[in-house]
């Protein structure tokens, strides 16, 4: 197996109730790239983002991180989660908690830092997505754009291998989109290794190191950003990028 | 008719009857009524939290047992439930408590409030965003963690106004242990009113004690309204900034 794939992906299948939301897929993520998919709503896109994790669990297949089979039995779950991160379309921040220690929070539980360290590490973190400042605020003192980037520090902070972005700016008012995919951007061209669900095309084609396009739980095209968007192989992926496009 | 008032008047409502009555309603019955209340709820809070947790777990057996629990004990008729647990329990050879009837008495009502309690800690526990315990898992925390850090402090204060207003419903639902017949100095308000009622042919002791349950629940009733209301303004501006 190459050591440049970080995520590899075997025939990974999941049904809910009668419905099959993934079929057979295949796909591996190169170390320290982003890989973007696209497809249109109930493709399967964020259940194979949450199988990434075993959020949700294949019913078949099997998911590599980094050579270790997630899927197998035994398999320490928080620890592995710790190493992938994950940011939602609805941020999910914890309401009751501060913005710093909505950060701080797994630092000390599940990495049992200290208070000040924990600080210290949310505090560079935070500053590092640009919100130094609003430490003390509540998520409900704050716009979307910023609980976004806190819940993206917060993520970041736990210092994972793998981050998974699950429509990461679709809920945010459109002035607030470009700040955080620059943040996201900029994670990128520092080498994480990014699986990325996204309706902003023109992301997918900067940043993307590949492209895959889901339809009904199959991943019917791969490829270069360049290529899949200028020559799509499939009328499927044709009319779906007319559609957007 | 005037003298159907009057008898009714002389049954319910003798002044002296309620005068004479009313201190050892408010010396010993009222502190044995509210200690009653206290323990009970205390044990229903244990007993309920743990069912709750209990009842959407992934183990069927676990879960039937917990659903059985609340739903048999939300089902029979309290009485019912006090005779069984405090007479029921000793006559079996389980004498916890001895000869105490007090305690048997606050464990039926603690246990019967447990399910109910249950039912609101599952209320709170569920009004917890899924995405938030989703996005705790993701971090590494273990289940227990998010129950801790995450579902518990958020469900709490959506939980104490029902847990409140199920206290008031302890305090009169412990008239019931008069049943059980407890010893003179741990007479809770309704067993007093009830032993005077009979002694004097005269149901104003009953009025008393009616008097002092209306006391203490109004104005509860009222500081829960307010509270739910209150709490109910603050989620929806949280909502409304969203
Ligand atoms: N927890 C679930 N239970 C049942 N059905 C689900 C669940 N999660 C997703 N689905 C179904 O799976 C399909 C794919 O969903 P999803 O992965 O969210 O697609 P996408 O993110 O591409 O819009 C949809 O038809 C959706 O209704
Ligand atoms: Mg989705």
């Amino acid at each position: 197996m190459s050591s440049t794939i970080a995520v590899k992906f075997s025939k990974v299948s999941k049904t809910y109730g009668t419905t099959q939301v993934l079929r057979d897929i295949s796909l591996d993520l190169p170390r320290g790239s982003t890989t973007c998919v696209i497809g249109p709503s109930g493709s399967g896109k964020s259940t194979l983002l949450r199988c990434t994790n075993l959020l949700a669990r294949p019913d078949s297949g099997s998911i590599e991180i980094e050579g270790m089979d997630i899927t197998a039995a035994g398999t320490d779950v928080n620890l592995m989660r710790t190493k992938v991160g994950m940011v939602f379309q609805h941020f999910h921040l914890f309401s009751h908690l501060d913005v710093l220690q909505n950060v701080t929070l797994a630092l000390r539980k599940v990495r049992g830092m200290s208070a000040d360290e924990a600080d210290a590490r949310a505090m560079a973190q935070l500053r590092a997505v640009g919100l130094g400042g609003l430490e003390r605020r509540r998520p409900s003192q704050i716009s979307g754009g910023q609980q976004q980037r806190v819940a993206i520090a917060r993520a970041l902070a736990m210092d994972p291998a793998i981050m998974l972005f699950d429509e990461a700016t679709s809920a945010l008012d459109p002035e607030l989109v470009k700040g955080i995919l620059n943040v996201m951007r900029d994670l990128a061209i520092s080498g994480m290794t990014m699986l990325v669900v996204t309706h902003e095309m023109r992301f997918a084609r900067e940043v993307a190191g590949q492209v895959v396009f889901m339809d009904q739980g199959r991943i019917v095209e791969t490829g270069l950003p360049g290529a899949l968007f200028d020559q799509p192989q499939t009328p499927r992926l044709r009319q779906f990028l007319d559609q957007v496009l | 008719m005037f003298a159907g008032l009057s008898r009714i008047q002389q049954t319910f409502f003798d002044i002296h009857m309620i005068a004479r009555v009313m201190p050892s309603l408010l010396t010993v019955g009222l502190p044995n009524t509210i200690l009653l209340a206290i323990l009970a709820s205390l044990i229903g809070i244990v007993v309920g939290l743990v069912i709750a947790i209990g009842l959407p777990s992934r183990h069927l057996s676990l879960r039937l047992i917990c659903r059985s629990y609340v739903d048999i004990l939300r089902g029979l008729p309290h009485i019912l439930t006090i005779y069984l647990i405090g007479q029921g329990l000793p006559l079996a050879g389980l004498a916890l408590f001895g000869s105490n009837t007090y305690a048997y008495a606050a464990l039926a009502i603690g246990l019967i409030e447990g399910a109910y309690m249950a039912e609101i800690f599952r209320a709170g526990m569920q009004s917890v965003e899924r995405g938030q315990i989703e996005a705790s898992r993701t971090l590494g925390m273990t289940k227990w963690q998010t129950m801790r850090y995450i579902i518990m402090p958020q469900g709490i204060r959506r939980v104490l106004p029902p847990l409140t207003g199920q206290f008031i419903l302890v305090i009169k639902g412990s008239a019931l242990v008069f049943l059980l017949g407890l010893t003179a100095s741990q007479r809770e308000i309704f067993s007093i009113a009830q032993d005077s009622a009979i002694n004097n042919a005269n149901l104003s002791p009953l009025t008393a004690a009616g008097l002092l349950y209306l006391a203490l629940t109004v104005p509860m009733t009222y500081a829960v309204n307010a509270w739910e209301r209150r709490l109910r303004g603050a989620q929806g501006s949280m909502r409304g900034d969203e």
